[in-house]
């Protein structure tokens, strides 16, 4: 059963670089951001989450919305096991890929068959599973003779559409995911949206960081929202965007 | 419906995480994931030296270049200054500058290992180890390329390989293991503290005039004691592959002073690792 469990999870950043100057020992509660604190004498502290706790089941596909710095990238961070809280549990039940820089791992001066080929290790996939994918990744890029090429020689949009086509053909348990990936012309646009859509039906928890309502309301189940690392609000889309949105 | 459950349930093991925070279990656990999926260092291990050979004819064998001209330089200036038999030294010289630099660099880049891989640590969930490992296999590749420069001065020096040569390979898998605690401890302590880097590599320097590489043990003078180098565990790691290739036994306190430092040193390591382990993803 794929689920993600947090209790009472805190995340707490150490600032190392920053003397804690005329910190005192007040808080400093600022519009966006974190809580700035300070732990000691010589140690500063910034909270990136702050005590919550939370259960995301199989099918649910979670919205987060809060402000610049109100803790959405921290959480996400938690949710894919890459942050191990400061304070509190997470057991996370599933196997996790986040897509957030799909470009990560592409090496600029490899062919494109090559950047298909590091990508899908990066994201952890088996060389079988690349060998059965690479034609259909290879087709839905329509990059055609360009994947003998080196990858620095495509446009910005080539590039985009590579990574795109390899970083979406994974199917997750979990999908963790910092804004809507869409790219490319009209033409690719629309297939880039149906091939999302595919990738999110075939996962059991979506969690989608983002500041489109619009988005959300189309993808989500349940939405939550963050301010200064606490859940403010959780609950159906309608109801907690309409109250994060203001109308 | 079977393959879906035997798949979900391999992924149990490998996705649920924060059952335990710190200790010498989720150090080895660590390990144990890395080395299971050892292929992912691997390939980007052997992309980083492939990155090398774009758009250059010789590539990765730009540095043997420059380790050959190194080594004729020094062979050269101090073999006249030793009044060393110019063969012998040499093929000495050789050798021991091919395992120091394989030594030497492997430390300096493990100093900035978690470092250079922020990228990927930040967004990919993934034991860390396998990133001590990829900067280990790449330094392989490159003592691959810089090691033609042995049968290369043997064959200028006039000189055989004899079967005592085989022994280099267990030494050498015994400095490997060496370096891999050596390097992991180092890019702990090194993505905490980022002047470190600096120290580590001045600390190599000083090292690198410390240890018998360019100069021989016999041409030390008589009043400065032997102890100077035999304390040295580089001394004795950089001895276990080198002696065979030169056609002789490395003494056995080499063999017990490499095998207790490894012993020592991967405790140590685990145990720090255990500690540390969950707050690099915080030092980046």
């Amino acid at each position: 059963m794929t689920s993600i469990q947090l209790q009472n999870v805190s995340v707490e950043f150490p600032i190392y670089n920053s003397p804690s100057r005329s910190l005192k020992n007040r808080v400093l509660s600022v519009a966006t951001g974190g809580k700035i604190e300070r732990k000691s004498d010589r140690l500063v502290v910034v909270s990136g989450l702050r005590d919550v706790t939370l259960t995301i089941r199989e099918g649910e596909r979670i919205g987060l919305v809060g402000h610049n710095g109100s803790g959405k990238t921290t959480l996400l961070r938690v949710l894919s096991g890459i942050y191990i809280p400061t304070h509190g549990e997470v057991s996370i039940e599933g196997h996790c890929i986040s897509l957030i820089n799909i470009s990560l791992g592409i090496d600029p001066d490899a062919t494109g068959y090559e950047n298909i080929r590091l990508r899908g290790v990066m994201m952890g996939m088996s060389p079988r599973e690349i060998a059965e994918k690479m034609d259909e990744i290879a087709a839905f890029s329509g990059l055609g003779d360009f994947l003998d090429v080196p990858f620095r020689t495509y446009s910005s949009g080539m590039q985009l559409r590579l990574a795109f086509a390899t970083s979406t053909a994974v199917r997750p348990e979990i999908l963790i995911m910092d804004e809507w990936l869409s790219t490319g012309d009209e033409e690719f646009k629309g297939r880039a949206n149906q091939r999302m859509a595919e990738l999110v039906d075939a996962t059991k928890i979506l969690v989608l960081a983002s500041h489109s309502r619009q988005l959300l309301a189309a993808n989500c189940n349940r939405v939550i929202w963050l301010e200064y690392g606490r859940i403010k609000m959780d609950g159906a889309p309608d109801e907690v965007l309409s109250a994060y949105f203001g109308c | 419906m079977t393959s879906e459950a035997v798949s979900s349930a391999m992924h149990h093991s490998v996705g649920s995480s924060g059952m335990r925070k710190t200790g010498a279990r989720v150090a080895l656990a660590d390990m144990v994931e890395s080395l299971r999926s050892i292929r992912v260092a691997l390939v980007f291990g052997w992309q980083d030296v492939a990155q090398r050979y774009r758009r250059s004819r010789i590539g990765a064998f730009w540095l043997t270049l420059n380790t050959a001209i190194f080594i004729a330089a020094i062979g050269l200036i101090f073999g006249t200054l030793f009044r060393a038999p110019a063969g012998e030294f040499l093929l000495y010289l050789g050798v021991s500058i091919i395992v120091w630099n394989f030594l030497s660099t492997t430390i300096a880049e493990g100093c900035t290992t978690f470092i250079a891989s922020e990228g990927i640590i930040l967004q990919v969930r993934m034991p860390l180890f396998i990133h001590i490992i990829r900067t280990l296999w790449r330094n392989v590749i490159i003592l691959g390329h810089n090691i033609v420069i042995f049968p290369v001065v043997l064959f200028l020096v006039g000189d055989f390989l004899d079967w005592k040569a085989l022994l280099a390979v267990p030494g050498l898998l015994l400095l490997i293991l060496n370096l891999a605690w050596l390097t992991l401890v180092c890019a702990l302590i090194c993505t905490r503290f980022r002047d470190m880097t600096q120290v580590f590599t001045n600390f190599l320097q000083v090292m690198f005039y410390l240890t018998p590489v360019m100069w021989m043990t016999r041409t030390l003078p008589e009043r400065v004691p032997s102890l100077v180098y035999e304390v040295n565990p580089f001394y004795h790691l950089l001895q276990l592959v080198r002696m065979p290739l030169l056609g002789e036994y490395p003494d056995g306190i080499s063999w017990i002073v490499a095998l207790g430092v490894a012993v020592v040193g991967w405790t140590w390591a685990i145990i720090f690792f255990g500690k540390y382990r969950w707050r690099v993803a915080y030092w980046l």
